[in-house]
């Protein structure tokens, strides 16, 4: 079920997440000092194309990675072949790259 | 009966693929005896139609593997000494693979899967051309000696949980072959052999749990041969994208 291009896909949007994982870590403890407000979040995010970019590039490396994750896991446990497990993994891409979106647009919308 | 130290009780396997169960036999406690003389001797002394498979008793042809305790192993070079527990053996047929009757598994998924890897020669010359010196000590024929010595008892094959929950999967030992032709300097069939071992049961479906080389008998490592194979296909994958 894991062929070479599915591989790829998930070594390449982790090679991507690495980074901006350590980016994120990074921001979260400079933005903790000295307290943390939703205003100061949004301050640093709203109308901002960089982090637009960062966080738009995280979630779509999040959601081929963790889809084939997924797909991996519940074909040898619970068994799922063929077309099912097709539905599946775009299913759970597509769940996470909307959720994923709509969060990136709620803090970096003007 | 009650095993008593001149004795041991022997839980064997009986059945075939639709179903079966464990019969117990009191079998001679000797102080040196393989599983495969406990079988042997079942089959000889308690109940002849007993079915299991051996050939050359000495570790080389791959014939005999079965689970003891559980754990899969060479019956002819595995020491009852070394696995009882309480004065009990228990030997099932290998795991992964159908069962013919009692411990006799039907081997053909195991090798069909050998030549879907492309584990076979894909030869450079003919017969009228010179012998090819090979250099023994190049990193290509170091890699392909480390697997070389592959007996196809299919431990490995059983030992492992991925082949347990994929069915398409090759498998450790088809997959070492297949990195041992890889790296075979008479062989003319690298692109054959990545193209094989790339498809939906091929290496990348390996979780590196390592238990094929914990339980191989020859102490061959099939997960680093794997390893290999997902670097160069990752390495070819590249390379065929910067061809288009």
């Amino acid at each position: 079920m894991m062929d070479i291009r599915l591989y790829m896909l998930q070594r390449i949007s982790a090679l991507i997440m690495a980074p901006l994982t350590l980016g994120h870590i990074a921001v979260m403890i400079y933005a903790i000092q000295g307290g943390l407000s939703a205003d100061e979040i949004l301050g640093r995010t709203q109308g901002s194309v960089f982090w637009f970019l960062f966080y738009g590039s995280f979630v779509a490396a999040v959601s081929i990675h963790a889809a084939i994750g997924l797909r991996v896991i519940v074909s040898e446990w619970l068994g799922l072949r063929g077309m099912v497990l097709t539905v599946f993994g775009w299913a759970v891409f597509l769940v996470l790259l909307a959720m994923g979106a709509q969060a990136v647009l709620a803090v970096t919308q003007t | 009966m009650k095993a008593t130290p001149d004795t041991l009780t022997v839980s064997v396997w009986r059945g075939a693929e639709s179903g079966g169960s464990f019969e117990s036999f009191e079998v001679p406690n000797f102080e040196s005896q393989t599983i495969l003389d406990i079988v042997a001797w079942i089959q000889q002394n308690s109940d002849p139609t007993l079915t299991y498979r051996y050939a050359c008793r000495v570790g080389m042809c791959g014939s005999c593997a079965m689970m003891v305790n559980g754990v899969p192993r060479w019956t002819c070079r595995t020491h009852v000494q070394k696995v009882v527990q309480d004065n009990r053996v228990e030997i099932a047929p290998l795991r992964n693979l159908p069962v013919i009757k009692d411990l006799a598994t039907d081997m053909d998924p195991f090798f069909d899967k050998w030549i879907a890897a492309e584990g076979l020669h894909h030869p450079t010359k003919s017969r009228h051309d010179p012998i090819e010196q090979i250099n023994p000590e190049s990193a290509a024929r170091v890699e392909a000696a480390s697997g070389i010595e592959c007996i196809n008892c299919s431990v490995c094959y059983a030992a492992c949980d991925t082949v347990a929950n994929n069915p398409d999967y090759l498998g450790p030992a088809a997959l070492q072959r297949a990195w041992t032709v890889y790296n075979d300097s008479k062989d003319a069939g690298r692109q054959q052999v990545l193209d094989a071992v790339s498809g939906v049961g091929g290496c990348h479906n390996c979780h590196s749990q390592g238990s094929c080389a914990v339980h191989c008998p020859n102490d061959l490592n099939p997960m680093k041969a794997i390893a290999g194979l997902k670097r160069a296909t990752a390495t070819s994958f590249f390379r065929k994208g910067s061809r288009t």
